[in-house]
């Protein structure tokens, strides 16, 4: 009836993942009882649940990632800490929850909390800088997004019912075969992954399809802001990557649950196909990632110094070199796995000659901060932390990129001390940015800059606290995950990693602060004009929020900076008192689709974890009843009046005049 | 759409495209389509069996026609042409080609280069013993 299912799935003999859940789920649970009893849940169902509007699945998307990055960083502090203690002993966690925990750190902070974050500013800002009311398929988008969700909530599930993949983040066969691996971890990896990599994979359709058939009037592709070129580029390869990632796991579960034989070490089959294979999805993976955080920071650095971006066309070239060539280095994840010289020194070459458009884009910054009057506010702090550290991040990376080198530094700390290196010092330090750049623009209000500084510096100075002794480490020779070791001269590296551990946790302190605060001073810090930045593209063309239509009349673009060309007509010609011929507008409906979509692949993906076939049947067949059910819907558009759009409108351009003449008298 | 921009665009719409003709042409389209992917399945199944032809030039022939069946299925299914509305098109194609190429292309070159510097199966063989 329940499959491999019972009551001793849950770990009740182990006191930190039941401890860590009891808490998890009072949290949740109070948070229920107050949206229920307060009487939120209409107001959240209808407006937020079962949106379709692009800029509110953007903020969903990014929530998911915060909420996911708590639950990444908590492992990240329970792996330092068992280091710190676990010298010529034990610890305090024991081997098999050790090793769970790394897996689940580094599968959330890449799937859950890198993805949604890059993917929910794509949402909440292309489509606004484009001039256009929505993405391509607005409903997908929702899809798109509660498929995610459904991931997330199977790795957390697995905390509570059963446990996760001990086998790290990428699931190496042979150790994640059934022989090895026969508990049910590997197969929460692999349909959370599985179902979140659907979702990843219409988001991405999605993107690549709105940038290129829907932009306004004159928004030439040459007339794109950098962030939506790098959205492109991005999105086109999450297009081509994310296949080989579903194919590639569909083969491991074919495996698993009827005995074939892609990766076992009997009967024909090949493990290291599996390493091939993972990694030709997971070097552009690593562009998917960073790509778009560097257009944050085009974006940024454009805005604070005041400046057009220096040099926007080789810009464009180094994202669509980078695009083509991040598909044509994935070997050097696996250099020691025995190729010959001849294929590894090709491999190693294309890798140094990936990182020059990568450093065709840092000149590109720095000459277009020079010269500017460079404004240092919290996301610039981001873009200037993130130019220090991602430098040293790329340098390590050109070094191990050279196949001698690597084969001394293959699964070592070092490796472990580049990764982070670029991923918190470019994605996340992009995705911090991007976040304090455009939560005015999402809700209307600044953040809290004081906090926001605050946090900027715990980060930094935590991440190098942390991170330097890991590079350290792995020059004297320590492997990565490890969950005891017995060599006294690593022991001081470890504490220090740890006190950064400490130093970036108060940092994320603050950041929570820092949104109680902004949120209980709103009134204070809200923005009125709908350009807090004195922005250059044209999501600031519009009210902070934008209304759900976006743009009352869709803008006309005629070169670069589609916005500060604008603003410098509207002061020397007075344009803004000219009223346009306002018009009805028609919007895609809300729908419920893609919740109760998620809902029905979260069954099946339970009951797939568990051999529970008949619920495998009754999730699956829901699905798809809702997918048709949406298919054979009859309205699909409401009509904004144009009555309500001048309405709307007007408003909004008289709290912008208004601001104008006082900023003029 | 005006009347004189679908005139100015009728020589690039592929077979069976929307804005062609009624639907009776369109229908058409998809059939000749249809009628060319079978032939030229049934010819691939033909010559493999068959002793009438060179046997060598079987397998050059059978990747003639698979590209002749891509060309049917791109031209007759896909609609790409080579009108300028159709870039997007061509160029979605060209890049999945060549992602393709690389992945299939690379991945080929690494194993057969990763079991060259295997040690030779019977040797393992000895070594478990």
């Amino acid at each position: 009836m329940f499959g491999k299912l019972s009551w001793s799935a849950i770990p009740i003999d182990q006191p930190i993942p039941m401890i860590a859940s009891g808490v998890v789920g009072l949290v949740i649970l109070g948070v229920l009882a107050w949206v229920v009893l307060a009487g939120h849940l209409p107001y959240l169902w209808r407006e937020w649940i079962t949106s379709v509007d692009h800029k509110r699945i953007g903020v969903m998307y990014t929530l998911l990632a915060t909420v996911m990055l708590l639950r990444g960083f908590a492992d990240a502090l329970m792996m330092r800490s068992q280091q710190a203690v676990a010298f010529q002993s034990q610890g305090y966690l024991p081997p098999e929850h050790y090793n769970q925990i790394f897996s689940a750190h580094g599968t959330i902070m890449i799937f859950f909390v890198a993805m949604p974050f890059v993917i929910g500013l794509m949402n909440l800002v292309v489509p606004l800088q484009l001039g256009v009311r929505d993405v391509a398929f607005p409903t997908l988008n929702s899809v798109g997004f509660w498929l995610t969700a459904t991931g997330a909530l199977l790795v957390n599930i697995s905390l509570v019912v059963g446990e996760f993949a001990r086998t790290g983040w990428l699931p190496y066969p042979p150790l994640s075969e059934l022989t090895y691996s026969p508990g049910v971890g590997v197969d929460y990896y692999l349909w959370a992954l599985q179902i979140s990599g659907v979702g990843t994979l219409v988001a991405g359709i999605n993107l690549v399809t709105t940038v290129l058939k829907l932009r306004t009037r004159g928004m030439t592709y040459l007339r794109m802001p950098m962030f939506c070129w790098t959205t492109l580029a991005s999105n086109l390869l999450i297009v081509a990557a994310f296949p080989i990632l579903t194919a590639t796991l569909a083969m491991l579960i074919l495996d698993r649950y009827f005995g074939f034989h892609f990766f076992t070490n009997e009967a024909g089959g090949n493990v290291m196909m599996f390493m091939n294979l993972i990694w030709a999805w997971g070097h552009p993976e690593v562009y998917i990632l960073v790509l778009p955080a560097f257009g944050i920071f085009s974006e940024v650095v454009s805005t604070f110094s005041g400046k057009p971006l220096f040099g926007y066309r080789s810009m464009v070239l180094a994202t669509m070199a980078i695009c083509v060539i991040s598909f044509m280095v994935w070997l050097h994840h696996f250099f020691t796995m025995g190729a010959g010289p001849y294929v590894n020194a090709i491999f190693g070459i294309a890798s140094m000659i990936i990182a020059v458009p990568t450093g065709v884009k840092i000149y590109n910054w720095l000459f277009t901060m020079y010269g500017g009057r460079v404004r240092f506010d919290t996301p610039m702090l981001w873009a200037i932390g993130f130019m220090v550290t991602f430098i040293l991040g790329g340098l390590t990376g050109v070094l191990v990129a050279v196949p001698p080198a690597d084969f001394l530094l293959h699964n070592s700390l070092f490796l472990v001390a580049h990764f982070h290196n670029v991923i918190i010092g470019g994605v996340l330090f992009g995705a911090f940015a991007g976040y304090a750049y455009w939560f005015p623009k999402a809700f209307g209000f600044r953040l809290h800059e004081g906090l926001g500084k605050a946090a900027f510096w715990c980060w930094l100075i935590g991440f190098y606290v942390a991170f330097m002794p890991l590079y350290a480490l792995g020059f004297l020779g320590m492997t990565r995950r490890m969950q005891h070791y017995d060599v006294p001269e690593w022991r001081p590296w470890l504490l220090i990693a740890a006190v950064g551990a400490i130093i970036i946790l108060i940092g994320i302190a603050f950041q929570i602060m820092q949104l109680v605060v902004s949120i209980r001073h709103r009134e204070a810090l809200r923005d009125r004009t709908g350009d807090p930045w004195d922005g250059r593209s044209l999501e600031w063309a519009t009210a902070s929020p934008p209304p759900v239509f976006n743009f009352a009349i869709l803008p006309d673009v005629s070169g670069e900076d589609a916005y500060w060309s604008l603003k410098a007509h509207a002061r020397q010609q007075d344009l803004e008192k000219r009223e346009p011929n306002y018009k009805d507008i028609e919007m895609p409906r809300n729908s419920p689709t893609g919740f109760i979509c998620a809902f029905f692949a979260t069954i099946m993906g339970f009951a797939l974890i568990w051999h529970i076939w008949w619920m495998v049947a009754a999730g699956a067949i829901g699905a798809f009843a809702t997918f048709v059910a949406f298919a054979w819907r009859d309205h699909d558009e409401y009509v904004i009046p144009a009555k309500e759009v001048a309405r709307i409108d007007r408003a909004n351009i008289e709290e912008r005049r208004a601001l104008i003449s006082l900023a003029g008298a | 759409m005006s009347d004189q921009f679908s005139e100015q665009h009728r020589i690039d719409l592929a077979p069976g495209d929307e804005g062609e003709g009624g639907v009776g042409l369109r229908v058409l389209g998809y059939v000749v389509g249809l009628g060319l992917a079978i032939l030229l399945t049934a010819t691939s199944f033909f010559v493999a069996g068959t002793d009438l032809v060179w046997q060598p030039s079987i397998p050059v022939a059978i990747i003639v026609l698979a590209i002749a069946q891509m060309g049917v299925h791109l031209v007759f299914f896909l609609h790409i042409t080579t009108g300028p509305d159709n870039t997007n098109n061509v160029m979605a194609l060209a890049f999945g080609v060549l992602i393709v190429f690389l992945v299939i292309g690379g991945s080929l070159w690494i194993m057969a280069n990763l079991n060259q510097n295997m040690m030779p199966m019977d040797q393992i063989m000895q070594m478990q013993r």
